[in-house]
């Protein structure tokens, strides 16, 4: 054991990864510093399930709605799976937005950590973004209508208005066009640039270190 | 103290940490996998009494086709399969129920009554009123059904597949 420890860390340098990430120097903060990493936890969390849900999931107008009751009713622990997704999505939006707050009321964004508040912007809209999404996929009269007010909102600023609704629906009307791009969002964009952009937030944190908590002379 | 048999608090933390895990990621690990293999834990076997009416509606020594549906449910899709079956009451409080379905090819077959023989027109399969094969392709008779009659009432055990 401690021989093919030795084997692999002298080939992929294990223990300097350990020191850099997890080993490194941090300032005495406060529980409020735990918000960044509890998004991470749920991030994975949610990625999890939510491969665990397509396992079932069908999206399409026809199957959408049974094939979750079938999730709920008929899979063993499928109301466990679902459950965690419906209430990890909640808690996600909750968690990543004091994760902001803490941001910006310990003036953690000021130089040198701009781009990682900049890409933090970037992952709280995703993170809203993966919300909006996934909302339309139970395919239930809640979801249909929240979308259909959702994207009629953007419908209202001028000019392009129309044009912006009709991309978000792919088409003049709420549809299974609409519900299959979600999908597609839902699990392969945003999650796609969630997971580049927590790479380059998560490189300038290592890069940088975390701010310290302001002192009353800051 | 280095060298005391006595358990190191280090070594305690381990081990209590090591068994904590254990049972977490037993929580975590085997819903998981009751989650993707529950589908093929569940019996396949749709069996099930059907009952086709009094048996004293049947004409006696005159194969009757009796149709009837059976739903198939799929996760979350159903498949309504129509099935057909020729009942002969045969006069004594019994009956012999045929399954319509010629044993060649699976088309459906039709009584003559002229001939007295189910005869298949797909491949011109022909059985006497037995089910026994007596012309064409066929592998063998007719499929039967277990019956029974309680209470005047005729009913066949059906077994999917």
């Amino acid at each position: 054991m401690e021989k093919l420890y030795t084997w692999l860390d002298e080939r992929l340098g294990l223990q300097t990864i350990y020191d850099t990430v997890l080993d490194r120097k941090v300032p005495k903060v406060n529980w409020f510093y735990t918000l960044g990493s509890a998004s991470l936890f749920l991030f994975v969390m949610q990625a999890v399930t939510g491969i665990f849900l397509t396992v079932y999931y069908v999206p399409s107008p026809d199957h959408a709605y049974d094939s979750i009751q079938y999730i709920m009713n008929g899979v063993a622990f499928g109301w466990l799976i679902r459950g965690i997704h419906h209430w990890g999505a909640t808690l996600m939006v909750i968690v990543v937005f004091f994760h902001m707050l803490r941001t910006f009321f310990f003036a953690s964004y000021k130089y040198p950590r701009e781009l990682t508040w900049l890409t933090g912007v970037g992952l709280l809209l995703c993170t809203l973004g993966m919300g909006f999404t996934g909302y339309l996929l139970p395919w239930n009269q809640r979801a249909y209508w929240a979308t259909t007010v959702g994207t009629e909102i953007p419908g209202t600023a001028p000019f392009i208005g129309p044009f912006i609704t009709s991309i978000l629906r792919g088409g003049t009307d709420l549809s299974g066009v609409t519900l299959a791009r979600f999908f597609s969002v839902h699990i392969w964009w945003l999650p796609a640039a969630i997971v580049l952009l927590i790479g380059v937030h998560m490189y300038l944190i290592i890069r940088l270190g975390i701010s310290s908590v302001p002192k009353p002379e800051d | 103290m280095a060298k005391s048999h006595e358990l190191q608090r280090r070594d305690f933390v381990k081990s209590v940490v090591a068994v904590i895990g254990t049972i977490i990621g037993g929580f975590i690990t085997l819903p998981a996998i009751g989650y993707l293999i529950s589908p093929a834990l569940k019996g396949s076997t749709a069996e099930a009494w059907i009952p086709l009416g009094p048996l004293e509606n049947y004409p006696v020594d005159t194969p009757t086709l009796f149709n009837f549906t059976r739903t198939k449910i799929n996760g979350w899709e159903k498949t309504v399969n129509s099935y057909g079956v020729y009942v002969v009451n045969q006069g004594n409080g019994q009956a012999k129920v045929y399954n319509n379905m010629c044993t060649h090819l699976s088309c459906r077959v039709t009584w003559q009554p002229d001939n007295q023989i189910y005869f298949c027109p797909c491949h011109d399969g022909q059985f006497d009123p037995d089910g026994e094969v007596v012309g064409g392709p066929p592998p063998r008779p007719l499929n039967v059904y277990e019956t029974k009659v309680e209470e005047g009432v005729l009913s066949i055990h059906f077994v999917e597949g």
